[in-house]
């Protein structure tokens, strides 16, 4: 940092934002003593989403033209890349010689597809007739960045019947309800699991240390500090190496091939280093590739890994898979609003959970801490931009205070740097000392509610491939709570890992093609699509524009 | 950006000079100067350890470690990437595992190499005392290396620097699951849990919810009784 900025900042914040924190620091004692503002009602929840919530602006969605979706309505981000032409010319591709044939072929490198492989191997798959095929390395992925906790009704308080109903109402009633019942039913069973991986949950007086999410009736999440995402992505990883799985690294699924009566019968990969095609062929195909938030829908910075381009969800409708909530977007209400270099990553919903509460500009609360994530993050924008109470970034966006230093207020000195250590080390590597200071945040971009429809085996439709994690839609309709997508991408992944491992023992494929690709391009051709719009996108470019504007394609 | 844009500063990528913005990080800085990672970056917020990086600052001759995503520019740094290292890790069977104290030594018998330099608690991003875990390793305190190395999220620097070729974080994962599963009992009520489930005895709760209408489950959501935090409790 240049002396003239050090010169006006102030533990780690600009000198002007100081006036609001000490209002911050005066009114704390006070809510403290007089608790969070209650819980809205139905009717006030249905009210600040209307308003606020980025979702209900209409023209910033469009309807598909193309496919067996077409009726559905999405950003116009998510429609650019369903109704794009495939990288590759399909006559180019020779599917005569496969690179590799193997039983099941996973895509993604993430959770869902580490899981599905360990249970591909558990329902009697070699090893070696299973192949994973990921974008980045095995677990570059949204799995591994998870902080709160997994959601899992195991207490005798607690039920799968609650669980369910927590759900649901969260996702406004319209999640399919096999699949609330099946991520509710398997939670306790997958925990367990996990226990015999060696995965280390937080836990106190032989039980587990239990907490609420935003929206649940029950607490019921479990955690490994507020590194839960990487305690169980590093153990699932360790598992698939140790069973010896082989993975293909930095080689993404770029077109999904079929055979002739229609089954799933692999993909074409491309090797990020060479831009080889890499065919695979495959009796069962498992799609896990995770969402789309390095779209940058509406604009919106994301706590995405830099691969959530949506590249499954390209392909999977190019083949046949219907789509289903893809209208809906998860902006995770607490995102880092200031420094500008950490912009929109996520500060856990586990520092609310702790007992943190989202304040303005003048030190007063204004919204109960753990409403579902869509109607807190609606709360947090309309206090910025309605009620005109946020606090003004340098870099030109408005943001609210959580007062982290409640946590330790509540449950003494030093809670909040054992019990959330990666959320104290992100901002303390900007000078911040989250323990002393309030942090500044707003909604950010983080999760894909939606996505290619499953049914509860993770059937797409589409014979012979299956999907499960973030890629998967229906789990949590119009809204996902809190520590339900770890917890999705266990239940589902194990679900697809056994329903590929059936299918394929009973299916081979024959009469390899790609003639899908070539007819949804013909569609498109005739919805009159611009012919430069390409799909999957596979990474995001972010050089600078005059850098892009000077570049020459002379190689 | 709008502020750091009015502010430029001068950096050195693999040794050609660059002009970018002040106050970003050495990901972001590369990517205005032109770069598209294919390797080296992964979360982009410091969890996943795919940018681990070495970089040396103007008129220094010492080279320093960062996760690349996290790590502020500053004017005149010497950037490069790394873009993979190679660092073998054992194979084993947790559940056929003697896990006596002397587990981890044989399978990472190189712990045993340590001279204590320190070089891989120096290099770690996450401010983790590796050198301390690998010695409570060879003390075969898996305890230790499980607290000590909670926090390791296997970017490879330290092992990158270790001239014993410890492969510190390889061995901390291999620790810390046993630790998990010796250490760790599994909760009672969890166990009832899953046996009710195996059991059937959650089935016919689900199975009406499943198929209630609207109504009935809006009713039902409003009636919830909200769990009370005890003083004190999570």
């Amino acid at each position: 940092m240049s002396p003239s900025q050090a010169d006006k900042m102030i533990g780690g914040y600009p000198a002007y934002m100081r006036e609001s924190i000490d209002k911050v620091a005066a009114t704390r004692a006070q809510r403290l003593k007089e608790g969070p503002p209650s819980p809205m009602s139905a009717e006030a929840r249905e009210e600040v989403l209307r308003e606020w919530h980025p979702d209900y602006k209409a023209d910033r969605k469009r309807q598909l033209v193309v496919g067996v979706s077409r009726d559905e309505r999405m950003p116009h981000e998510v429609a650019d890349v369903l109704e794009a032409y495939p990288l590759i010319d399909p006559k180019d591709i020779d599917l005569s010689k496969p690179d590799h044939e193997v039983q099941i072929l996973i895509l993604g490198g993430g959770g869902a597809a580490s899981v599905a492989a360990l249970f591909a191997v558990e329902e009697g798959i070699p090893v070696d007739q299973i192949l994973m095929a990921s974008k980045l390395r095995h677990g570059d992925c949204n799995s591994i960045m998870a902080q709160g906790g997994i959601q899992a009704a195991d207490r005798p308080q607690d039920s799968p019947a609650i669980h369910y109903l927590d759900a649901l109402g969260g996702g406004h009633y319209t999640n399919k309800p096999e699949l609330v019942r099946a991520l509710v039913h398997d939670g306790p069973m997958l925990i367990d699991w996990h226990e015999k991986l060696g995965i280390l949950y937080d836990k106190v007086d032989g039980g587990y240390l239990e907490a609420h999410g935003g929206g649940t009736s029950r607490m019921r999440m479990h955690s490994a500090k507020d590194y839960t995402g990487l305690e169980l992505m590093r153990v699932l990883r360790d598992e698939v190496r140790n069973v010896g799985i082989p993975v293909l690294e930095f080689a993404p699924a770029i077109e999904l091939i079929l055979d002739e009566s229609g089954r799933a019968a692999g993909a074409v990969l491309l090797n990020l280093e060479t831009d080889e095609a890499i065919v695979v062929k495959a009796n069962a195909t498992v799609l896990a590739t995770g969402g789309f938030g390095r779209l940058h829908i509406q604009g919106y910075p994301t706590t995405n890994h830099y691969g959530a381009t949506a590249d499954g969800l390209v392909l999977a409708y190019r083949a046949g898979a219907k789509l289903i909530d893809m209208d809906s977007v998860q902006y995770h209400p607490t995102g880092v609003a200031y420094p500008a270099a950490i912009l929109g990553q996520l500060a856990t919903e586990k520092l609310r959970n702790q007992g943190a509460e989202p304040v303005n500009i003048d030190g007063a609360s204004f919204v109960f801490p753990l409403e579902p994530r869509d109607v807190e993050a609606a709360a947090i924008i309309r206090e910025c931009y309605g009620n005109d109470k946020g606090v003004a970034t340098p870099s030109g966006i408005r943001g609210v205070w959580l007062d982290t230093p409640m946590i330790d207020e509540i449950h003494g000195k030093g809670t909040l740097k054992r019990r959330l250590a990666a959320m104290w080390m992100m901002w303390h590597r900007h000078g911040i000392d989250i323990t002393e200071d309030p942090a500044l945040i707003f909604p950010t971009l983080h999760y894909q509610n939606g996505g290619i429809e499953i049914d509860a085996d993770t059937g797409t439709g589409v014979p012979g491939l299956f999907a499960g994690g973030e890629v998967g839609g229906g789990v949590h309709g119009k809204n996902r709570l809190m520590g339900n997508s770890l917890l999705d991408y266990n239940v589902f992944g194990r679900r697809a890992g056994i329903a590929a491992a059936r299918w394929a023992k009973a299916n081979a494929p024959s009469g390899l093609t790609l003639k899908h690709a070539a007819a949804y391009a013909d569609e498109l051709e005739k919805a009159g699509i611009d012919r430069s719009r390409k799909a999957p996108m596979i990474l995001p470019d972010y050089r600078s524009e005059a850098v892009v504007a000077r570049t020459l394609d002379v190689r | 950006m709008e502020e750091a844009t009015a502010r430029m500063t001068q950096i050195f990528i693999m040794g050609k000079a660059y002009d970018v913005p002040v106050g970003i990080t050495i990901m972001d800085a590369m990517e205005y100067a032109g770069y598209r990672f294919i390797r080296g970056a992964g979360c982009r917020s410091g969890f996943c350890g795919a940018c681990g990086t070495v970089y040396r600052k103007e008129g220094e001759y010492r080279l320093e470690f960062a996760l690349a995503c996290q790590e502020m520019v500053e004017e005149g740094m010497h950037l490069t990437q790394l873009p993979f290292t190679p660092a073998p890790r054992a194979d084993y069977d947790l559940h056929a595992l003697d896990a006596n104290e002397n587990v981890l030594l044989q399978y990472y018998p190189a712990i045993a190499r340590c001279v204590s330099c320190n070089t891989c608690t120096k290099a770690c991003p996450q401010d983790i005392e590796v050198m301390d875990y690998v010695q409570a390793a060879l003390r075969g305190d898996l305890q230790q290396v499980t607290e000590l190395s909670f926090d390791c999220i296997q970017c490879g620097l330290c092992s990158m620097r270790c001239p014993a070729d410890i492969k510190h974080y390889h061995l901390a994962q291999m620790g810390r699951r046993l630790y998990a599963l010796t250490e760790s009992p599994v909760p009672a009520h969890l166990t009832e849990r899953v046996r009710e489930l195996k059991a059937g005895a959650h089935d016919a709760a689900l199975d009406e919810l499943v198929s209630m209408d609207l109504d009935g489950l809006k009713a039902r959501y409003a009636a919830r009784e909200i769990e009370k935090v005890s003083e004190g409790s999570e």
